[in-house]
């Protein structure tokens, strides 16, 4: 072993954080720059002849292609779609999920949002769409997607999360899928609109309100009851996605967003919020999301999704290129606020160390974190567990299970598991 | 009043209290909606009946309405396949196998009946009249005995039908029970 090596060998004993071999993020910085390094003294070599393209890549002798009136990802993207599963006989009713493990930052593109439809995606008329507010206000009330650009808009970096997102995790035996199969009905945008609060007060509620009753203009009217209080709190009526309209899988020309709250209440196509005393037990609210117990009552109304977090890398279909530095990575989020720690685990649960948490990190947003790992190509089961702002952690996945009646998998947010194996293969496992 | 109940309800009190202030950062250019046009638009349907409307169905009725518009993806009888199981299941909610079904599940009857006529039938929805919806609803219903053989369901009787699972839900909002 050279000087430097010894050194640097020393260093990385320095920065442990936890047990087999997690250790501190800036370690794993500076030696990516060391490697770098070494890279770029290579790279020079010497030219046959006067002529540099003689030595130049294809693309540097050709003039490339021309401009483009909406610019799509390469090509060599081209792997890098929605997941499936789709209703036998129902085009349009089903899921796809977003390929979180091919993904980085906390950003979803448009395009690659998790769907979820009950009746397909409607081509809706901007021109012919209009949002109505009526029950128990005083003015009741249309606004079209004109009267709406009027009105002051406000930006929200938020998550929406399926309430059926991972709930493959209740199965008896964990399933040898992507990340993203597991975890993939979870996106995260920019989000723009309107303040619901400001659209409420011009209706006027009167004083026994106490529900909204949302509806979206699908072929499946979707309904759920919102509480109005969350509609007076952080709702808001998006018009825009990370800078653009909103795509059509993602409610054109409107949709409700609810920071924080399940999936299926933001409801998408938004066209009428009828203000009212009371919830109205829709489908959606009673038939799906709602959580069985042991004893057969089930619990009703579980609207904030629970503290949460998933290694994205190395994860399922990835694999491991012999012992040495590596990142780990993967995204945390909670319905009740900001992620205030992530920690993670390189023996099974024995020990935990705190991961770098990827700024801004934003309430009700995703949250990158990064921990650096010297894998000593042994068989290891790494593990993360997220704990939010208001101090509740994630359970263990056997904790979750014991609270609801079998085969339950609504609101799962127990921690999950990778084995790594000597070989550097990546399982799912339930440790 | 506890005191988190207290703030959630603080911006729905000044909302009250100060309509003007609160809704001041309005250009208020929502259009008037007239009684008309809300009568059109309102499907709402509460489980206490507030939103039924006129008509009836009778489970007779009923049987040919799910045989022409429902049985080829719900199966005879409501059993379920290709899509989702109608009926059955009761009894099974506490056992290591639960079955959710609208009998066996849901707490009230106008899900049902809501249900069917936002969303059903899933090729060609709100399209079978009040009549027809009544009908299949009381149909489904009939199957595992939750209404009787000659039950006429309309927006009197049907919020009066007693579901299996009536007392099934525990509310978590906005906090869980103590």
């Amino acid at each position: 072993m050279g000087e430097l090596e010894k050194t640097e060998a020393a260093n990385l004993r320095e920065e442990t954080v936890a047990g087999n071999g997690l250790i501190h993020r800036r370690a794993l910085l500076r030696t990516a720059l060391f490697s770098a390094g070494i890279a770029a003294a290579s790279a020079g070599t010497a030219r046959a002849d006067d002529s540099v393209g003689a030595d130049a890549p294809e693309w540097m002798k050709t003039p490339g292609k021309p401009f483009s009136a909406y610019g799509t990802p390469s090509h060599w993207q081209e792997k890098v779609q929605r997941i499936f599963t789709i209703a036998p006989g129902r085009a349009g009713t089903g899921v796809s999920r977003t390929p979180l493990h091919l993904l980085e930052g906390t950003i979803t593109p448009a395009g690659l949002h998790f769907e979820r439809h009950h009746n397909g995606v409607p081509d809706i008329d901007p021109g012919k769409h209009e949002l109505y507010i009526h029950g128990m206000v005083k003015r009741p009330l249309a606004f079209s997607l004109d009267a709406l650009m009027r009105y002051p808009m406000e930006t929200q970096i938020r998550f929406i999360e399926c309430s059926g997102n991972s709930g493959i995790f209740s199965q008896p035996q964990a399933a040898q899928v992507t990340a993203g199969e597991l975890n993939g009905l979870l996106s995260c945008s920019e989000w723009t609109g309107v303040k619901l609060f400001t659209l409420l007060a011009d209706a006027g509620i009167t004083k026994d309100a106490k529900w909204v009753i949302a509806e979206g203009a699908d072929a499946a009217a979707m309904s759920r009851s919102i509480p109005l209080e969350k509609c007076m709190d952080d709702a808001m009526i998006a018009l825009y996605q990370n800078g653009e309209a909103i795509r059509p899988e993602q409610g054109f020309p409107m949709r409700l967003l609810l920071p924080g709250f399940e999936g299926n209440m933001n409801v998408k196509w938004l066209r009428r919020l009828n203000v009212t005393d009371a919830p109205v037990d829709a489908r959606d609210e009673t038939s799906h999301y709602t959580e069985l117990m042991p004893g057969g009552k089930a619990r009703q109304f579980m609207f904030a999704q629970g503290a949460k977090s998933a290694i994205l890398k190395p994860s399922f279909g990835m694999s491991m290129k012999g012992p040495g530095l590596y990142e780990i990575s993967g995204l945390a989020w909670s319905g009740a606020g900001r992620v205030s720690k992530v920690e993670v685990s390189a023996d099974g649960g024995k020990s935990w160390g705190a991961a770098a948490l990827t700024g801004p990190v934003l309430p009700k947003a995703l949250t990158r974190f990064r921990m650096a790992w010297n894998w000593k190509g042994q068989p290891s089961t790494l593990m993360s567990r997220a704990t939010d702002e208001t101090g509740v952690t994630q359970p263990t996945r056997a904790a979750w299970i014991a609270e609801y009646a079998p085969g339950q998998g609504y609101h799962f947010n127990g921690i999950q598991s990778w084995d790594i194996a000597a070989d550097g293969t990546v399982k799912n496992v339930y440790a | 009043m506890s005191t988190l109940k207290f703030i959630f309800l603080l911006p729905v009190a000044a909302l009250l209290l100060f309509p003007r202030v609160c809704g001041a950062q309005s250009p208020n250019v929502g259009r008037p909606l007239t009684p008309e046009e809300i009568k059109k638009i309102d499907i709402t349907v509460a489980p206490d009946g507030k939103g039924l409307p006129p008509g009836s169905g009778s489970v007779s009725a009923g049987a040919a309405v799910y045989a022409k518009s429902c049985q080829s993806c719900h199966g005879a009888q409501g059993a379920g396949k290709p899509q989702d199981q109608l009926t059955g299941g009761l009894g099974t909610l506490a056992s290591a196998k639960p079955v959710k079904t609208p009998a066996s599940y849901w707490p009230v009857a106008t899900t049902l009946f809501d249900y069917i006529r936002r969303a059903m039938p899933i090729t060609s929805p709100q399209s079978l009249s009040n009549d027809e919806v009544y009908a299949v609803t009381a149909y489904i219903l009939s199957i595992d005995g939750i209404v009787p053989a000659d039950a006429v369901l309309d927006a009197k009787s049907l919020p009066r039908v007693k579901m299996p699972n009536r007392d099934g839900f525990i509310s978590w909002w906005p906090k869980p029970p103590r």
